[in-house]
Formats: structure tokens, sequence, C-alpha cells
């Protein structure tokens, strides 16, 4: 099966990982005591691991090479899903029982349980709003979380000098952060691809530095706390109750996301964006004004992190700046590359596997970052379409029967 | 006026880090066209086995000087192979996929290794080893100019020296220029383009190494985090000079150096990054070519 050339192969090829992860992963020094450990079986794991991943991958590649048809298996269960989608009645049940799912959750798990489920839904709204971005717009947004950031500030200080509410705030934090959106898409209108994703980067850490280091008006790095939790005309809750509550708020957030997003995917303005996406230049000559259009979806894309950042400081009644790093934004856009970039179903269940996996699996959480810079380089090399790809809408003509 | 020539100093001396990275960047943009998003990494990756092998090599009790050329020589070896390494993984198999794809693989790749490095090693700040020592003779000066920027000055300008050397006279030197100015046409001429990328990520990364160590015995600590600021700031100094050019590449990071000195002297230091970021925006607001790039008019 696997040839004596390649087994030569394979074991040059751990050595040489061995040689270049040695002196990270096998020596460690304690530079106050003086002391060297060498861990020698670090070494050895590196070696096994890395020929048990050569042999791996030429067995895949010997087996797509044999079975012309494998590629079409894959294919098989996601037309599968499709299908499910594209047929109503199917598509109804489907839909009943993820609701039904969704509505007995927390009845039958604990609050921590809960509490988990509450976020993960915070970033499928999160990776559907960069989707509009990244997927359907095609523009690589690198500082997401700042939008996210403001959302957040702006209902921890509005809620602290003016004792706003969560109902009163969250449609401004969601508009601020949309005119952030417009601030920062105005001089980046004409940058491309990657230079895009460097300034809003910048934009990102931007931000983040200034909320960290402008103490009078975000208080610094020690953060803002007791925030008031979402209420309801007036009512109290006790801990559990709001928990419970903050979660169906969350569901309900995430349907009108899931509907909202779905509408504008085949409006005008969805059909443009593709259109963006796919050839800056034929689109121009089309017809369509790329200033607006672009302008469009990074405000909407703000929009949604500024709501989320509303209902995060809500939830967790305490926020400050090291929630909003570089690494959110990378979270987020992995739940978009991974779920698959303009498919709103990939992004749901993108974001409820990278968030809910590490939760429940403690043992790898140490490794959750780790994994998720692996996964997105692994996605783009054999999967670039992301987990669940996205279906473009497509008119078949028809015979009608005579 | 001391304290302007001060500033001035440690201007040149954060610029010459600066450059040495933003080579790296340069360099690889200028034949793939790909923003190397991994390559702060790379120059964590010289700091932190420097660092490691420094720290060896003094508790087996070697003398100071072979130590710094061991570091030194384990740092350039090390990461030249992770350069190397990273290019075949990430980058070779998207050489013909859409443009977005190897950047979002590049900034996978920045997030594994950071972790990497975190979970092998630690996520405290190590102390690093005093690898240049004070000369007396500096000691007039030595409230202005300290030993360690002037060692880093003259350093990072040996390195320069020797790469426009490398890059102007050398067989490899002159295939990385034939590729970076059409790679289909080098092909056609017989150059081996697998050869001269990987090449590229090598001196890059080499670069990239001498720069960690040097900025590591000059500020006198490390932490996994290091290279995602200095590569961030070093992508902004070769924006800033017009990626793609070399000799751009070293005016911007000096010019971003001396900013971010001047800056941090007399307005204030908590901003420092944020001075950087926004140089960043507003370089590519304006001038989105850079001070010595050419602008490029996209045909259809």
């Amino acid at each position: 099966m696997v040839s004596l050339k390649e087994l030569k192969k394979g074991l040059l090829t751990s050595l040489w990982f061995v040689f270049l992860t040695f002196p990270i992963i096998v020596i460690k020094v304690d530079p106050i005591q003086r002391t060297v450990i060498w861990r020698w079986q670090n070494a050895l794991y590196m070696a096994l691991g890395t020929f048990g991943i050569y042999l791996l991958v030429k067995y895949y590649q010997h087996r797509k090479e044999n079975q012309p048809s494998r590629p079409k298996n894959t294919e098989q269960t996601e037309s599968f899903l499709h299908g499910i989608l594209q047929k109503p009645l199917q598509r109804k049940i489907l839909v009943g029982v993820v609701a039904t799912i969704a509505v007995l959750f927390p009845h039958f798990f604990s609050t921590y349980q809960t509490n988990v489920m509450t976020t993960a839904l915070m970033y499928v709204v999160l990776g559907l709003g960069l989707n509009i971005v990244v997927g359907l717009a095609g523009l690589l947004d690198l500082g997401f979380v700042a939008f996210y950031a403001v959302g957040a500030y702006t209902y921890a200080l509005l809620n602290l000098h003016f004792g706003l509410g969560f109902w009163t705030v969250l449609p401004i934090g969601g508009l601020i952060a949309a005119m952030f959106g417009v601030l920062l898409g105005f001089p980046v209108l004409r940058l491309r691809g990657d230079y895009l994703a460097i300034v809003t980067l910048g934009f990102g850490e931007i931000i983040r530095l200034i909320l960290e280091n402008w103490g009078k008006f975000s208080k610094g790095p020690s953060g803002i706390s007791n925030i008031s939790r979402p209420g309801f005309l007036g009512m109290e809750f006790s801990l559990e109750q709001s928990i419970l509550y903050t979660y169906y708020l969350m569901i309900l957030f995430v349907i009108i996301t899931i509907f909202v997003v779905n509408r504008l995917q085949d409006s005008r303005l969805g059909r443009a964006w593709i259109a963006l996406r796919e050839d800056e230049i034929a689109c121009q000559a089309m017809g369509i004004d790329k200033r607006k259009t672009k302008l469009v979806a990074f405000s909407l894309g703000a929009f949604w992190a500024g709501i989320v950042g509303v209902m995060f400081a809500a939830k967790t009644t305490f926020i400050n700046p090291a929630s909003f790093t570089f690494l959110e934004s990378a979270i987020i856009l992995s739940i978009v590359v991974l779920g698959g970039m303009g498919s709103i179903i990939g992004v749901v269940f993108g974001a409820l596997i990278l968030i809910l996996m590490p939760e429940y699996l403690r043992a790898l959480s140490e490794y959750r970052m780790l994994a998720f810079g692996g996964i997105l380089v692994c996605m783009m090399i054999f999967r670039p379409q992301g987990l669940i790809s996205n279906i473009r809408r497509t008119y078949r003509f028809e015979k009608k029967p005579q | 006026m001391d304290y302007f020539i001060e500033l001035f100093f440690s201007g040149l001396t954060r610029g010459s880090i600066y450059a040495l990275i933003a080579l790296g960047y340069t360099m690889v943009y200028g034949i793939i066209g790909l923003i190397n998003f991994a390559h702060g990494e790379i120059y964590m990756i010289g700091a932190f086995t420097a660092f490691i092998v420094a720290t060896v090599l003094s508790i087996y009790g070697f003398p100071l000087f072979s130590i710094v050329i061991i570091a030194g020589l384990a740092a350039v070896v090390w990461s030249s192979s992770y350069g190397y390494t990273i290019e075949k993984i990430a980058y070779k198999p998207l050489r013909h996929a859409p443009r977005l794809s190897p950047l979002i693989s590049a900034i996978g790749m920045s997030i594994f290794l950071q972790n990497y490095v975190l979970l092998a090693q630690t996520s405290d700040f190590l102390p690093f080893p005093t690898l240049i020592p004070d000369w007396e003779f500096m000691e007039p000066i030595a409230h202005i100019v300290g030993t360690t920027d002037l060692a880093i000055l003259v350093t990072t300008v040996m390195v320069m020296v020797l790469l426009t050397v490398v890059i102007k006279f050398t067989k490899i030197g002159k295939a990385m220029r034939a590729t970076a100015q059409d790679r289909m046409m080098a092909t056609l001429v017989g150059i081996n383009v697998n050869n001269v990328i990987s090449a590229t990520f090598i001196v890059g990364s080499a670069l990239a190494a001498i720069g960690g160590l040097l900025i590591a015995s000059h500020i006198g600590q490390i932490n996994f985090y290091i290279g995602f600021i200095a590569g961030i700031k070093a992508f902004t100094a070769a924006v800033l000079g017009g990626i793609g050019s070399i000799p751009g590449a070293v005016l911007g990071s000096f010019v971003l150096g001396l900013t971010e000195s001047f800056a941090t002297g007399y307005v204030s230091s908590d901003y420092e990054d944020v001075f950087a970021f926004s140089l960043l925006v507003l370089i590519l607001i304006f001038k989105p070519s850079g001070l010595l790039g050419k602008a490029t008019n996209q045909k259809v």
C-alpha cells in the first residue's frame, strides 16, 4: 500500500520536524533557578505524531486516486442537507425539531450549560454579522471585534452615567457601532484585499488601546462592572431567571438575524455584494455603486456586532478591554471560514462547533487557540468552501408537460 | 538637546529592528504578493531559540563570547527552518488559490505558532540574558546612546550591506529580482521559482531572527506575544516605504522608528502603538503605494 520510498520520506519528514521543534518543545529552562529540564519524551511524541499524520495524508491520497467516486460522497451528504432545506415539508420538520430543542434546552440542562449556550448563540450572531462583510461582500475584516467593543462600551457607559436600560441602549449601541463601521469604511473604500485586512486590524487595535489607556473615559484596564442585566417591563428577576431570560432573548436574536440575513442575501443589495466579491471591476461596469455597497456591508456587519456587544455587556455585567483582543476577531473569522463563507447554516454550525467543543472537552480547552490556527490553515488547503458550502441560487428551465 | 539626541538614537535603534523584520515582509510580498502574517512569529521564535540556547549555555558555564555566536547561529538556523517549513505547508498548496485564501492561512499559521510556543514554553515574561556587555569606552556617552543601541545599529548596517551584496551580485539574488519582476517569464528562462521562493523565505526569516536576538537582548525580556505587535509594526514600516521595495522598507522603518520615539518622548508613552497604527491608516489612505513604491494600475 505504502511504498518503501514513501516510508523513507515519511521518516525524513518526521526527523525534520523533530529537529524543527527541538529547542521549543524539548528544552525548558528556568532562568531564575538556573536549571534545565530536558523533555525527551516530547521529541518522541513529535516524531510519532508527524509520522502518523504523514501516513494518514498518504493513505488518503492513495484512496482518492484509487476511488475517483470518493469526492462525490461528500457532495452527497451535503446535497442531502440542502435537499432537506429546499423541500418545504422536510424543512418545516427540521425547523420544528431544532426549535423544540432550542426551547426545551434550559429545562433539561443546568444553568451553567444554558449560560454556555447563550455565549455560543452570541457567536452565531457575530459570525452571521461578519458573514455579511467577509462571506458576502468579500471584504476581509480583521478588526470586527472593535464594533463588538463599541456596542458593549456604549451600553456600559450609558448605563453607568445615565442609568439607561438594556432595551433603550440596544438600538443605540447598534447604531453607534454602525456609525463606526461607516467611519472605518470611508477611508478604506479604495483599498483591496490584503491592505484592507491590515487596516481593519489596525483599527481594531486602536479602539482597544484607546479603551485601555483613556482611563477617564473607559475606566481603563480595570473595566466597568455592575452593568444592569436585561429587564422586562420593570420586572425583577432572580439570577437564574435572568440567565433563562437572556437565553431566550438570544434565541430570538438568532432567529431575527437569520431571517434578515437570509432575506438580504437574495435582495438586490445581497446580489450586489456577491458581485462585488466575485469581480470588483465587472461589478462597477454593471452599474453597481461600489462605495455605497461596501459602506452598507461594513455598517450592517458592524450593526450586528454592536447589538451583540450590548447583549454581551448585559449578560456578563462586567466588561474590560481584555475581552476585545485580536484573538476574538480571529475566533469569529474562524467560525465564518469553518462554516463556509456566505452560508448561513454553515456559520451557525461553525459557531456551535467552535464555541461548544472547547467547553465540553475541558482537557482540550488549553489547545483551543492552537486548534483554531490549525483549522484556518487546514480549511484553506483542503476545503476552502467550508463545512457546508453555500448554494448559489440558480434558475432551471423546466419543460411543462404538454 | 541631550534628550532630543537620546530620542533620536532610540528611534534609530527601533528603526533598525523594524527594518530587519520589514525586509522579510517586503521580500516575500515582492515575490509572491502575499502578506506573510506569520513573519512576526518567526521573529518571536528566533528570539525564543536564542533565549533557550543562551540560557542553557550560560548555565553550563560557557564563555560569553561563544554564547553570543552560538545563540545567534541557532536563532538564524531555526528561524530559517521555520520559515521554509511554513512556506511549504501553508502557502505552497495555495499558490493558485484566490487572494484571500493564503492570507487567511497565514493568519491561522500565526495563531498556531503563538500558541505552540505558549503551550510548549510558558506565558510568562522571561528574562533574557545580557549578551552585550557595557563597554568602557562608551561610558562618557552612555546616558545618550547605550552599548546595545550601538551594537544594534552596527549589526543592522552590516546585515543590510550583506543583503544588498547578495541581492545585487549573486546568482540567487538575480533570480529573486527576476521572479519579483515577472514570475512566468522567470520560469521560462529556466529559473526554478520554487527554490527562489524558498530562498526568499529563508533569507527573510534569518533577518527576522537577527532582529529578534538584538531586540530581546536590548529589552531584556521576551514573551510568546512579542511577534504580533512587532510584526504589525514592521508591516506598517514596509507599507510606509512601499511594499515590495527593499530600500523602501529600510526607509519606512527608520521613519516609523523615529516617529514613534519622538511621539512617545514628547507626547505620551501610553499611546505608542496607536501612533504606529494611525500612521499606517493615514498612509494607506493618502498614499497607498508608499514612499518609494510604484503605483500599479489594474488592467482588465
